[in-house]
């Protein structure tokens, strides 16, 4: 009678059964894709991490950049100054070009005494350290007879500005100048258990060795290789020497770039950049996952003036259109999830119990032809819960389709963790970060990644779980009004 | 079959106490078919629902064969309604969502029964009411006497030893109504019911064995006999 009862009264009160079932798979849907998101973009910001920190570090080290005083000039800027006689000259046009290594604008080095404190920590599984760079090359093209141009190939002017004079790339006394800025990685060569180079696998050519440790050898990211058309044997300048291109380098995670656009040897770095004995991150991993805080404590009393920061720290620091995804999700998502959840649950128990005030003479009648109260109130939660199980598989399929058009999509989102955990005025580094000649933005490694919902069974669980809620909670609505209804109602007068 | 003793129901209502029964002393006995007359508001169908089993006297007792009602847990009186009760409302009562064998089958849902037994009565019983060619319809599909017909089965399949109707006949047409009460007096006359029909009609009361009226919750017997008689072979 139960099944037969149950399936009467919901096909033939469609109406009110696609209602409820339509709201609950309404929100199910939202909080399968919301939750779906979320976990999307939790795994887009571990790969970000995981490609610029590597994988297996716990805890990095640098150092806070101290604001330049006033009327100082940032330590950073590059200068490019070239003597009188500098430069190829032919029919009136003096070529230019010069590259420089500097540490970025608003990232700090500091002692590479630090590692060796690091490393000798109790509970520090193990430590490296890594020097970043910046490379910027200036080539230009202006007019032999003005020599006094050069005074404008100062940092930061665009190119094609120029005097009115004959000669020049454009025979008019114009000048041409062109600036290009990459990413440099100092690396330990020794292979280490952690650090940038943790994450990546190789793609062509080889990694480097321990008789590299010297040597003027550059490794390449290979989606900059492919947008430099550079390839393995071809060399490299940085930072005014030539460099050998030995191998090309990918993101195991297969939709991140890596951290930088090259990695060469430490021990060159310091030497080429001018900053011996300096390096700027110090990468820590503990013992174990539960000795993290103790590392970060010892660290922190060890080093004093660092930055020492968690990988959960970190993923705060990541920016860019990835950080507002989340942010999106985290708020705004939740948010709608709670209210169009929370409306679907409201609807369900408003129909369901003006359902049962409309059948107040139906269940008195079954009351009083021997029904019990607990069959009544099983008729009526069993009702609601169909309705809910019904919202509950709707949600579960428009959820899928919905993840579905989403990762067909994969919309793009780019992340820029700012490498050396820049803080106050300055500090944060949009896309592009590090670019040249914009003292305000940190070195920032700066990842594409395209988001992939995961669909997990857990997901699907979860959302079931939900519409079977918003069921017992209508139906104990409903159940509790039947309940308490009298079989003498039947009796009630019809009119 | 029934004894009531010093029966008295009050309402508590915002405006003050309502009494619909007061100090009925009544004996029923087993087979009797009684109809309840009286002036609207003189507290029928409240007695009705003390016989029914439905609800609980304020004072008094009403014992229903050696089962005294008006001491019994919500759950026992449901029990007693599925297994001796039957009832006949004045506006039907049916399920709509169902079809008249599914409707007939409530009744049975509370004893037990299988499925097949279950099917295998209704379709005996509204046999019975003459509607063996209306199983599969809903009660929108029938017409006002089918319908109470339907009801009428509803209440006699479960075999009941009272059969309690309110106004049975209260919203059929003269025809149909003494089609409806030529059944019902049948079926008491066949199956050695208890019939206890409360009814403004006396067309319908003139047919009771014995005639009650009930007045400010006051009972009163009328001495008139009516038409209704069981073969004296039943008997
Ligand atoms: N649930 C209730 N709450 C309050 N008062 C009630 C309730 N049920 C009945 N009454 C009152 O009890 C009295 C008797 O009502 P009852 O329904 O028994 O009358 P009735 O004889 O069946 O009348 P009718 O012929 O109109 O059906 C009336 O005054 C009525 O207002
Ligand atoms: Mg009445």
């Amino acid at each position: 009678m139960f099944g037969t009862y149950l399936y009467r009264e919901l096909s033939n009160r469609r109406k009110q059964t696609t209602i409820i079932a339509a709201g609950m798979a309404l929100a199910i849907a939202l909080v399968m894709i919301v939750s779906g998101v979320a976990a999307g973009v939790r795994d887009a910001q571990a790969s970000v991490l995981a490609s610029i920190y590597g994988v297996g570090t716990d805890i990095t080290v640098t150092q806070e950049p101290v604001q330049p005083a006033e009327g100082e000039q940032g330590q950073q800027q590059p200068r490019f100054q070239f003597g009188a006689n500098d430069g190829a000259t032919a029919d009136g046009t003096t070529e230019l070009s010069q590259s420089r290594l500097t540490s970025g604008a608003g990232s700090t080095t500091f002692d590479a005494d630090a590692l060796t404190t690091a490393v000798g920590l109790d509970n520090v599984a193990a430590a490296t350290a890594t020097l970043t760079l910046n490379n910027v090359s200036f080539t230009g093209e202006i007019p032999t007879r003005d020599a006094a141009s050069a005074q404008g190939t100062e940092a930061g002017v665009e190119p094609g500005s120029g005097q009115a004079a004959p000669g020049g790339p454009d025979g008019a006394g114009g000048s041409s100048f062109s600036v290009e800025t990459f990413t440099v990685t100092g690396i330990d060569v020794v292979g280490e258990s952690i650090g940038p180079l943790t994450s990546v696998e190789l793609v062509d050519g080889r990694a480097f060795e321990t008789s590299d440790a010297d040597s003027t050898v550059v490794i390449l990211d290979a989606g900059y290789a492919a947008t430099s058309s550079l390839s393995v044997g071809d060399t490299l300048e940085v930072g005014g020497e030539e460099f050998e291109i030995i191998g090309t380098v990918t993101s195991t995670s297969s939709e991140a770039t890596t951290a930088s656009n090259t990695y060469i040897p430490l021990n060159t770095a310091q030497r080429v950049s001018g900053l011996d004995g300096q390096i700027s991150t110090v990468y820590v991993q503990a013992g174990s996952s539960t000795e993290i805080a103790s590392v970060q404590a010892s660290l922190q009393n060890a080093l004093p003036d660092a930055s020492v920061k968690t990988q959960e720290d970190l993923a705060s620091s990541v920016s860019g259109s990835l950080s507002t995804a989340s942010d999106l999700v985290g708020k705004l998502g939740t948010w709608l999830s709670v209210v169009v959840l929370a409306a679907a649950f409201l609807i369900s128990v408003l129909l369901t119990t003006s359902g049962v005030a409309r059948r107040t003479r139906e269940f008195g009648t079954l009351k009083a032809i021997g029904w019990s109260n607990g069959a009544v109130v099983r008729q009526v939660a069993g009702e609601s819960l169909v309705q809910g199980a019904i919202g509950g598989v709707g949600g579960v399929v428009v959820g899928l389709l919905g993840t579905l058009a989403i990762n067909l999509a994969a919309p793009v989102l780019s992340a820029s963790a700012t490498a050396t955990a820049v803080s106050g005025p300055g500090a944060g580094g949009g896309p592009g970060g590090g670019r040249f000649g914009d003292a305000t933005t940190a070195v920032a490694a700066t990842t594409d990644i395209a988001l992939q919902i995961p669909v997990t069974l857990g997901i699907i669980g979860i959302a079931v779980a939900l519409a079977v809620l918003g069921g017992l909670i209508a139906g104990a609505f409903g159940g509790w009004r039947a309940a308490k209804l009298r079989p003498a109602e039947a009796l009630r007068s019809v009119n | 079959m029934y004894e009531l003793t010093n029966l008295t129901k009050t309402y508590e209502t915002k405006r003050g106490t309502v009494s619909a029964l007061n100090n009925v002393s009544l004996s029923i006995p087993t087979g009797q078919m009684v109809a309840i007359q009286g002036p609207t508001g003189g507290g029928k169908s409240t007695l009705l629902q003390m016989l029914g089993a439905l609800e609980r006297p304020t004072s008094g007792t009403v014992a229903l064969s050696e089962n005294l009602l008006s001491g019994m847990p919500d759950a026992r009186l449901a029990d007693i309604r599925a297994r001796t009760i039957g009832f006949v409302f004045q506006g039907f009562n049916l399920i709509p969502t169902l079809t008249a064998q599914e409707n007939v089958e409530t009744a049975l849902a509370p004893l037990g029964l299988s499925r097949t037994e279950r099917r295998r009565r209704a379709t005996e019983a509204l046999d019975t009411v003459g509607l063996s060619e209306r199983l599969a319809h809903h009660p929108a599909e029938l017409s006002g006497g089918q319908q109470q017909r339907v009801a009428i089965a509803r209440a006699l399949v479960k075999e009941p030893s009272v059969l309690l109707a309110d106004e049975p006949t209260g919203n059929l047409d003269e025809q149909t109504r003494d089609e409806i009460m030529d059944l019902l007096e049948g079926l008491w006359r066949d199956q050695g019911l208890t019939l206890i029909i409360v009814t403004h009609d006396s067309a319908v009361a003139k047919r009771a064995e014995r005639r009650l009226h009930l007045k400010h919750g006051a009972v009163s017997e009328k001495k008139e006999h009516g038409t209704a008689r069981r073969n004296t072979a039943q008997r």
